[in-house]
């Protein structure tokens, strides 16, 4: 499905990703730890294919395909998904017209027809209420004054629309409630398939304990230094990153 | 008409050598209290010329270049353009009247004033001489103010058509009056280009209300010069939208000097979309002369190319309680240069007053350009005032966001655009202009587009 590659990745001057080699095979959901700065959401942007972030050496292959010469909207297209750690709000613009864009844009790239209003509209209040989206939030701009949780629900939402084949969730269970954790996590779980795949960023064991990973990995410096079971998270909860800190150079 | 080439940096002989020419065919030659008028006002031009840069309200935007232009006026002009399509903006039978002109003269086989209540007058300027002349010789006598502004004393010498419009007290037009003037198409006799000066009048009874369409449209690249003024007097508890499309073409020179007055609970809506012109400037002094009077002030400009787009306002709050919302968004491109200058005076007692006033502003290339000076000048207590003025560009977290969600980069740029404007486009309370002016945003978005392929 997702094959990574001695990935090195500059942002402005300095290099963040040093070597990265990952592969996720299809109906695999993989974790991705690490400390604060080490490189996950440039990881992720790199993915998605975020102008500023510059490989430099490697290749990153989806479904066989050069992931690396497309462009951000070609990759959602193949169904590539990021869930964004900050998620925007872009005052002015509807959440249901985005969605309904954006759904209908990625239906046209695979060859779907496009949703009519009506039919948009079924799909979207379905699988918003299954997430515990409000309409209220359909109605408003994109993201402006949602909460915290609220925002990160938003991303779940736009997954569920947009049923992608890999989906990279950075850090969407930091900022959660217990129940908004556990509703997140049921979404994803939903999503679930053995031809769909998931790189899980995140902090916390918790997250883990509800969306089962298939492989953890610790990112550190720039590159994988560590990947195992589900206990290497529990191993980096118990222990923390200095542990690897050798491992790392 | 050779000799009108060879003008000075301020045109002044120029135009008096072309007043003579037209002075015979200017509406109301026979007059004499008009011709008294307008020698006044062609003495007050002389003295000055066409304004320059050394002159503060003139400060960022130049007119040499309109100086060095051999025009010619309108009225002089031998053939009037035959058949060609007028854009117009709403349908016929969404207005109350029509009133359409090609180069400067009244087309009325286009025009027509179907749903007008009895009583209101409404009429070219000349067809007004003829009917209304006392009216007309009250409304310009009422406010002359030529000193110092020698574009509005310019229109005055010259004023070559337009048009007036009398809502009688009480009287409440539902449907808008829609003037067309499409411009651009002639020239004059060695293919001069041609200078019009028309005068718009609009006064608004006590307790009257109306909603006026000015639609200047001017397809082709044609030079012209549109110099016009507009008077309006919104009277108490009267309300006005007055709303102004501003699609000149692509060589063309637009003057708007738009003054007007605000009675006691009167409600003056004006808004203005800009999107023509090589050179254009508003100049708006709006006074609050009623307690309880409000002011909607907004606008949208799109610029692009080397066009030049000038908003430069005075809102005068000369009373207690009264209030002003002023709202400009502005699209600038290539190597377009936009202008905002906006002053917001509270005179002595003019306590509660409530001003607000903001132009933001979109730079989509590295040569846009924006010169936005907001001034509050308040000489009163217990106000509550806000001026701002911001310039960005379009935030590329947005632009990628909507693209990881598939969106193409032009569409994903043409709704971060849209959004920009939504809430100065928001101000326009009448539907069937909203949906137009999106369609314009979305049509001035591809031709800018085309461009730049
Ligand atoms: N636009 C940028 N300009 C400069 N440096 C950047 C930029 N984006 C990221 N970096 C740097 O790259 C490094 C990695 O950042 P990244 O956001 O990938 O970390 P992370 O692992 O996601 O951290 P966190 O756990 O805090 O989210 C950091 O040192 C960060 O400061
Ligand atoms: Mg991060």
């Amino acid at each position: 499905m997702l094959e990574i590659r001695n990935l090195h990745a500059r942002v402005q001057d300095a290099e963040i990703l040093k070597g990265l080699d990952l592969s996720i095979g299809p109906g695999e959901v993989h974790a991705v730890m690490g400390p604060n700065g080490s490189g996950k959401s440039t990881l992720s942007y790199v993915l998605a294919g975020r102008d500023g972030y510059e490989v430099t050496e490697g290749t990153v292959r989806f479904r066989g395909r050069d992931l690396l010469e497309l462009d951000p909207e070609e990759r959602a297209g193949e169904g590539v998904f990021l869930a964004f750690q900050y998620p925007v709000e872009i005052p002015g613009v509807a959440n249901t017209t985005f969605l309904r864009e954006s759904l209908n844009a990625v239906r046209r790239y695979r060859g779907e027809p496009e949703l009519d209003a009506i039919k948009f509209l079924k799909v979207l209040r379905e699988r918003a209420r299954k997430l515990g989206v409000a309409d209220d939030m359909l109605k408003r701009a994109i993201n402006v004054g949602f909460s915290g949780g609220e925002k990160k629900r938003n991303e779940v939402l736009q997954m569920a629309l947009l049923e992608p084949a890999l989906a990279v969730l950075d850090e969407t269970d930091s900022g959660l409630d217990v129940d908004a954790l556990r509703t997140v996590a049921d979404g994803v779980n939903a999503l679930r398939s053995p031809d769909r795949s998931m790189l899980v960023i995140t902090h916390y064991q918790r997250l883990l304990h509800y969306i089962v990973p298939d492989v953890v990995h610790v990112l550190m410096g720039g590159r994988i230094i560590r990947s195992g079971g589900a206990e290497l998270a529990l191993e980096v909860e118990e222990k923390g990153y200095g542990t690897y800190v050798g491992e790392a150079a | 008409m050779n000799s009108m080439i060879g003008a000075t940096a301020t045109g002044v002989p120029s135009w008096l050598r072309s007043h003579e020419d037209a002075q015979a065919r200017l509406p109301g030659a026979d007059r004499p209290w008009l011709c008294e008028r307008r020698a006044e006002a062609l003495a007050a031009f002389a003295a000055s010329g066409l304004p320059t840069r050394r002159n503060e309200a003139w400060k960022y935007t130049d007119l040499k270049a309109l100086g060095s232009v051999p025009l010619m006026p309108a009225v002089t002009m031998p053939e009037p353009a035959t058949a060609c399509p007028v854009p117009t903006v709403l349908a016929d039978d969404d207005v109350a009247a029509r009133l359409v002109f090609v180069d400067g003269r009244v087309r009325p086989d286009l025009s027509h004033s179907r749903d007008l209540p009895a009583g209101v007058v409404f009429a070219d300027l000349t067809a007004g001489l003829s009917r209304h002349e006392a009216l007309l010789e009250h409304c310009l006598g009422h406010r002359n103010g030529i000193t110092g502004r020698s574009l509005l004393a310019l229109n005055t010498a010259f004023m070559d058509g337009g048009f007036m419009l009398r809502v009688p007290r009480g009287v409440r037009i539902a449907k808008p009056i829609e003037i067309d003037r499409l411009s651009g198409q002639a020239r004059g006799s060695d293919g001069a280009p041609l200078a019009h000066h028309p005068r718009i009048i609009v006064w608004i009874e006590d307790g009257a209300e109306a909603t006026v369409l000015e639609n200047w449209a001017g397809g082709g690249d044609a030079v012209y010069f549109n110099n016009a003024v507009a008077d309006v007097w919104v009277g108490n508890a009267a309300r006005l939208r007055h709303y102004r499309l501003q699609d000149e073409g692509a060589a063309a020179f637009h003057v708007t000097t738009l003054r007007a007055e605000v009675g006691r609970d009167g409600d003056y809506e004006t808004f203005s979309f800009s999107t023509g012109a090589r050179l254009s400037r508003l100049d708006a002094d709006i006074g609050l002369a009623g307690t309880g009077a409000h002011v909607g002030f907004g606008g949208v400009f799109m610029m692009r190319g080397r066009q030049h787009c000038d908003t430069t306002s005075v809102i005068d709050h000369h009373v207690p309680h009264t209030a002003c919302r002023e709202v400009f968004k502005g699209v600038i491109d290539g190597n377009a240069r936009g202008v905002f200058q906006g002053r917001l005076v509270v005179h002595p007692g003019a306590d509660k007053t409530d001003g607000q006033q903001s132009c933001r502003t979109l730079l989509l290339s590295d040569g846009a350009e924006i010169d936005a000076k907001p001034e509050l000048e308040i000489y009163a207590d217990d106000v509550k005032c806000s001026h701002g003025a911001t310039a960005g560009q379009l935030d590329d977290n947005a632009l990628f966001f909507l693209r990881a969600r598939g969106i193409d980069e032009r569409t994903a740029r043409r709704l971060l655009i849209e959004a920009f404007l939504a809430d100065a486009l928001d101000q326009i309370s009448l539907p069937a202009l909203r949906t137009r002016l999106t369609e314009r945003v979305e049509e001035w978005m591809r031709d800018r587009r085309e461009e730049h392929e």
